[in-house]
């Protein structure tokens, strides 16, 4: 008995703590306006002490970091203006990081969760970072390719990066573009089964011109020259050390748990589900950096006492995610030690809204050719749309951790729509949501429940096991009981949910529910895969196993026509137009119903950490070189 | 004796391989997926892990699998990890230093505490220390050991900052200053499992002392003149112990896995810390090796128990 | 005339001397009960159960305050006249839903427990008692059931029976016998190794070959002399796991294997609370103190009930 509760409440303690931030893993994107509660407290805080040895260089790390959190407009070039804030490589002592998931692999090309990219990135490194607005920022590049600058040619099908001379692995040897075509065919083998190898589609050739030139040639023009090499998901790995490895034998390599890398870092030891401790690699270009002579990266645990870790004790100096409830973040952080950093992502917790009927017979369940009782009328839709609270949602429940949104694209800057602002289903608006159903024809019957031709207006309502889930689930309960509806909440087990098992019902692809509930984002500053997820090519049904995206079922052949132009539209302000017209359909349409624009990162750091840049493209922890800590 | 174990031991073999069978099927069955983390993922379209899974080998049907895994079972290899790609042993071998430092020492110390404290209460019940003792093993068994644990980090790491409460398993006791390091990391998670533990056998010695004490045997031996302590030590104890031990063998497989929530909420990387995470993930092969692990201890103690059972009471015969 | 007092005077007794000599009879039931009734604590214990029933059963009908009424302003409030029991971060009043979660927690936790206690009696005796291959067959079978780890095995139980369980008995009927199940299914695995045990030993004893050459019959020999010997062990492992019953069906409801996540069992209030321990304690006080009274009732009944029905215990 001992055993099955332990077990089973352990368990429970990391499902909980594992919710809405386990699903659509890695860096997600966010538009340059992020939350100035860290930066700017972190400057009158940090101790005068630091201020009177520090000055000129606290003056420096701050205030870039206060303007890539406030300004709206990019942040110009963050990384390299950043300074440590005494002395050079190597000042500083321990950095102590804590992650409530431990990694369990450090090639990130094998990852299965942003805790994989992350530890790996104090490793190995893309050519460049996906920057916090959206930008990318070189690396081992030695600037970014643009169609202005030549480096993306104009019928955008080839990309020609230019890497920076004198780079050496941890190992001694250099780094050449040998290496950055390796990383292109390890990624791309099938037999490999990377699990980045989406970034290399539609790649025609990866060659070296020389040995700092690389081309990436694409099939067909491709509006994005950033898909690959840019953020933590295509990390260049050492052509030396992995190329008896590819394919089959990838997972036999060494290197899966030391990777040999350019970062600032080099592995020390690796306990896979436990701990990464890490030291200065020597090699590292920049002479000046990183600060740290160690880190030490812990996982496990869950985020609450993550929290109190960095808050409170102060025994840890950055907790990631720290999926709590605002009250008692609020009431951690009184603790002194620490600060949340957070920044708008384009991660969206959403209520998807099935158009097909989810309680037909036998082999018809949820499939495309039935209709849903009620929601495939648009009224209908609007009123339920209208009667959820997600102003309350958002203050009470996700604090600095989320904003509420009526926009399904939150992030970059430039493709949020404005118009949702003025429409109806935005509003929240019990009343007029009544008066629709009435319209619509359906009676509130004296059980108080609406029907209407015997079908009564009844929804099962599901989503993932996760005490904030559920307490958001409360929250639109209520509020569709008071249209005369009655919602019978559902919660699964999210391994369950997410899971791609076509024999399971209870997965979020076979939706068979009325309405469910959960969070994604697009993965890239550029949202053209994200929106694919809405095509009638990608309606999820039993004869592709539920495997695709369109959970809804909804069919729309004016927003296939919109995609298709925006898969062959290279003007970049058209297509920000483009995407925010798809965004608009989606909203007015009620297929979604937005609730929340998650931050990403929510993570706490130490009052004396400085050099943060909080950023949702791209991993955490993508400039630990830049981070110091005033004494 | 001897060929009662020799007996057991050979039934253990047939025993082990109908476990495992029905364990894989079990695992292979439940719903859950190494890929789960991708769903929601556009970046991971299902093509990709489609291909993923076929380099995991599960593309194949579950009985097909299960004969693999048995045949390099028995030739010592017990497959790669799903998440770290390592071969399953080299992650266990890293977790037994924590599990049985933290685990291990938790087990020891409640079996030396509850013993004793059971058998005095049972001597004295009813009397002050019986009610304390009473109510101590209450609370540690009536409330789950996440909150017993959570109230001593916020009592002891929080309040009082006296303790760290993350244990960190790269400390390597080297010294007196190293060693105390040592001590304090691994006592809050060591007093919350043997508090848990400590009640339950408190409470079964107790009971069964209880129900020895009245027996005729006892009396005839205060009657033949020997001391108390004599009494109780070499007749009542002795006659005491069988649930004891029955309760004692049950639990000692349980080090190797069990301790899931404490090992959780002090990030101790024991084994039932590899478990859980391996079940969430569905990390199949370590999730195999693990309780394939622990059914072979459950077989082995409790074979322990029934010769030890033997031992304390000749009366019993195993036909 | 003199008042002769002859031989039949005397054997007909005088009625007044008749209510003296002669007591009612008694059978062991009720001297069990009588010697239960003296023991104080175990009394207690009743009362105390007894009110925790009595609280849930009737509480709710009594006190009026909604149990899902959510209210921001009002959000972890410590105990007043309003609340008593204070209010969740939601601003729900907990005092009315504990007693309303209390009673799928008492009826989880007892339940539960009458399972595995059975069906771990059952097995542990039939083991103990026959011994051979039986007793091999049946502890194989519980080596199996000790190996299994409770999480997929739990997920796959619930995968293939809930739909089912709910369209023959209704939502919360159908989880219901799917808990306690589940939850009974789990835990009578040390139940049996010590019911077994016991039999072992006490098998061998001497009154028992008495009874045997006396002519009882196998099934009389087990549940009419051996069991009640070994009903200590019995009621220790009874009282033992209520509280845990009580704790797993929390943690099976957040697994999403349970109950729906708005039944406010003490189990589940007080995994809610965590969070909030040193925020808001008395959210994780009050459902702490229900399951810790629970546990402390039902284990003074037990021991009430071992020292009664103790065949050794001089009345």
């Amino acid at each position: 008995m001992r055993r099955t509760a332990y077990l089973l409440s352990a368990w429970t303690l990391v499902l909980a703590a594992c919710g809405p931030a386990a699903q659509p893993a890695a860096p997600t994107s966010a538009p340059a306006a992020a939350q100035p509660t860290a930066a700017a407290a972190a400057k009158p805080t940090t101790a005068p002490a630091a201020a009177a040895t520090t000055a000129p260089a606290a003056a420096a790390t701050t205030a870039p970091a206060a303007a890539a959190t406030t300004a709206p407009a990019a942040a110009a070039k963050p990384t390299e203006a950043a300074k440590p804030a005494a002395g050079g490589r190597g000042a500083g002592a321990m950095l102590k990081i804590l992650y409530w998931q431990a990694p369990t692999i450090l090639n990130s090309h094998l990852a299965q969760g942003t805790k994989d990219y992350d530890a790996a990135r104090l490793v190995i490194e893309p050519l460049a970072a996906a920057g916090p607005d959206g930008k990318p920022v070189p690396l081992l590049a030695a600037e970014v390719p643009t169609v202005d600058n030549g480096g993306v040619s104009k019928d955008l099908k080839t990309v020609t990066w230019k890497l920076k001379p004198g780079i050496k692995w941890s190992d001694g040897s250099d780094f050449t573009a040998d290496d950055v075509v390796f990383t292109y065919q390890y990624m791309s083998d099938e037999k490999t089964a990377a699990t980045d190898s989406e970034q290399a589609e539609g790649v025609e050739s990866v060659t070296a011109k020389d040995p700092t030139t690389v081309v990436v040639t694409w099939k067909e023009p491709n509006p994005n020259p950033y898909q690959l090499f840019v953020s933590g998901q295509s990390n260049i790995i050492q052509k030396k050390q992995f190329q008896d490895f590819m394919g089959e034998k990838a997972k036999d390599a060494p290197g899966n748990l030391k990777p040999i890398g350019t970062g600032p870092y080099k592995v020390t030891e690796f306990k896979p589900g436990d701990v990464v401790t890490y030291e200065i690699n020597d090699q590292y270009r920049d002479k000046d950096k990183p600060f740290f002579k160690t880190v030490q990266l812990k996982g496990g645990g869950d985020a609450t006492s993550a929290a109190r870790a960095v808050f409170q004790t102060g025994d840890f100096d950055y907790g990631w995610n720290l999926q709590v409830e605002s009250q008692v973040l609020t009431q951690l952080q009184q603790g002194g030690k620490g600060d949340m950093i957070t920044a708008t992502s384009g991660n969206v917790e959403r209520l998807l809204i099935n158009f097909a009927d989810p309680n037909a017979q036998g082999d018809q369940r949820g499939e495309p050719t039935t209709k849903h009782p009620f929601f495939s009328d648009l009224n209908v839709r609007k009123a339920f749309a209208m009667a959820v609270d997600r102003k309350s949602m958002a203050d009470q429940l996700y604090g600095v951790a989320g904003k509420p949104t009526c926009n399904i694209v939150t992030a970059p800057e430039a493709v949020v729509s404005k118009n949702t602002d003025t429409m109806d289903v935005c509003k929240y608006d019990v009343a007029a949501a009544n008066k629709m159903l009435d319209d619509a024809g359906w009676a509130k019957g004296s059980d108080g429940i609406r029907a209407k031709g015997g079908v009564k207006m009844s929804v099962i309502y599901q989503t993932t096991v996760n005490p904030l889930r559920q307490k958001e689930q409360d929250i639109v309960k209520k509020g569709w009981e008071q249209l005369g509806v009655q919602v019978e909440l559902k919660s699964v087990d999210a391994g369950v949910f997410f899971s791609s098992d076509a024999g399971n019902p209870d997965t979020a692809g076979h939706f068979f529910t009325d309405v469910e509930m959960y969070t994604n984002g697009p993965e890239q500053p550029d949202t053209t895969n994200y929106l694919a997820g809405w095509l009638t090519s990608k309606i999820a049904q039993k004869s592709n196993e539920w495997r695709l995206s369109n959970y809804h079922r909804w069919s729309n052949a004016d927003y296939d026509q919109l995609y298709n132009q925006l898969t062959k539209e290279t003007d970049q302000a058209k297509r920000n137009d483009l995407v925010i017209k798809m965004n608009d359909m989606l909203v007015s349409q009620v297929v979604v119903i937005p609730l929340v624009a998650r931050a990403s990162p929510v993570s706490g750091k130490s009052k004396q950490l400085q050099g943060n840049q909080p950023n949702p493209w791209d991993s955490e922890l993508w400039n630990v070189a830049d981070w110091t800590k005033a004494p | 004796m001897g060929r009662f174990i020799v007996r057991r031991l050979i039934l253990a073999v047939p025993t082990l391989l109908m476990i495992s069978f029905v364990l894989f099927a079990v695992l292979s069955l439940a719903p859950g997926d190494p890929l789960s983390q991708f769903a929601a993922n556009p970046a991971v379209p299902p093509e990709v892990r489609e291909n993923i899974k076929r380099s995991l080998g599960l593309d194949q049907p579950w009985p097909i699998r299960y004969v693999k895994w048995l045949l390099s079972m028995v030739q010592g290899d017990w497959g790669f990890s799903f998440g770290s790609r390592i071969p399953v042993w080299e992650l266990l071998k890293l977790r037994i230093p924590s599990t049985l430092a933290v685990v291990g020492t938790a087990y020891l110390v409640s079996l030396v505490l509850a013993v004793p404290i059971g058998i005095v209460s049972a001597l004295r019940q009813y009397s002050l220390m019986d009610h304390v003792a009473t109510t101590l093993a209450f609370i540690g068994f009536s409330l789950p050991t996440f909150f017993t644990g959570l109230l001593l980090i916020i009592t002891f790491s929080v309040k009082l900052q006296m303790l760290p409460f993350i244990y960190d398993s790269t400390l390597q006791v080297r010294d007196m200053d190293t060693l105390a390091a040592q001590l304090k990391q691994s006592i809050m998670p060591i007093a919350v499992l043997a508090l848990f533990q400590t009640a339950t056998v408190v409470r079964y010695t107790r009971a069964s002392v209880l129900e020895n004490l009245p027996l005729d045997y006892v009396r005839t031996a205060r009657s033949k003149g020997l001391a108390q302590p004599t009494v109780i030590g070499r007749h009542v104890v002795r006659n005491s112990l069988i649930p004891v031990v029955t309760l004692v063998a049950l639990s000692a497989p349980t080090v190797f896995s069990g301790a899931l929530i404490t090992e959780q909420i002090f990030r101790v990387p024991g084994i039932g810390a590899l478990l859980i995470n391996s079940i969430q993930n569905s990390d199949t092969p370590v999730v195999m090796a693990i309780t394939f692990t622990f059914s072979v201890l459950v077989v082995l103690f409790n074979l322990l128990a029934d010769v030890i059972y033997g031992v304390l009471d000749p009366r019993i015969r195993y036909d | 005339m003199a008042t002769t007092v002859t031989a039949q005077d005397l054997v007909r007794s005088p009625a007044v001397a008749e209510p003296v000599l002669r007591r009612p009879a008694r059978s062991l039931w009720s001297d069990a009960w009588h010697q239960f009734r003296r023991h104080r604590l175990a009394m207690l214990g009743v009362v105390v159960f007894l009110a925790l029933i009595a609280l849930t059963l009737l509480g709710p009908l009594l006190y009026h305050t909604p149990t899902d009424a959510i209210d921001y302003s009002q959000g972890l409030l410590g105990p007043s006249v309003d609340h008593p029991f204070g209010t969740d971060d939601l601003g729900r009043d907990l005092l009315a839903r504990a007693l309303i979660g209390g009673r799928v927690s008492l009826a989880v936790g007892v339940v539960a427990v009458l399972i595995s206690i059975t069906f771990g009696t059952l097995i542990g005796s039939i083991a103990g008692f026959f011994g051979g291959q039986v007793d091999g067959l049946l502890m194989r079978f519980t080596d199996l059931f000790l190996a299994l780890p409770a999480l997929p095995l739990l997920l796959l139980t619930i995968y293939l029976f809930r739909d089912v369980l709910r369209k023959a008995f209704g939502p919360e009927v159908g989880i219901f016998l799917l808990i306690v199940a589940v939850i009974g299914m789990l835990n009578w695995m040390p139940c049996s190794r010590l019911v077994r045990a016991a039999f072992l030993s006490i098998k061998q004893k001497e009154f028992i070959e008495a009874a045997r050459c006396v002519g009882a019959k196998d099934s009389r020999l087990m549940f009419s002399h051996i069991l009640p010997n070994t009903l200590s062990v019995i009621i220790v492992a009874a009282t033992v796991n209520v509280g845990q019953a009580i704790i797993t069906e929390s943690a099976l409801s957040f697994l999403g294997l349970g109950f729906p996540p708005d039944v406010p069992t003490w189990g589940r209030l007080l995994y809610d609370a965590q969070n909030f321990l040193d925020l808001a304690p008395h959210w994780a006080i009050f459902p702490g103190l229900l399951i810790f009274l629970t546990v402390l009732s039902i284990n003074y009944i037990g021991d009430g009930m071992r020292d009664a029905l103790d065949p050794r215990k001089t009345h």
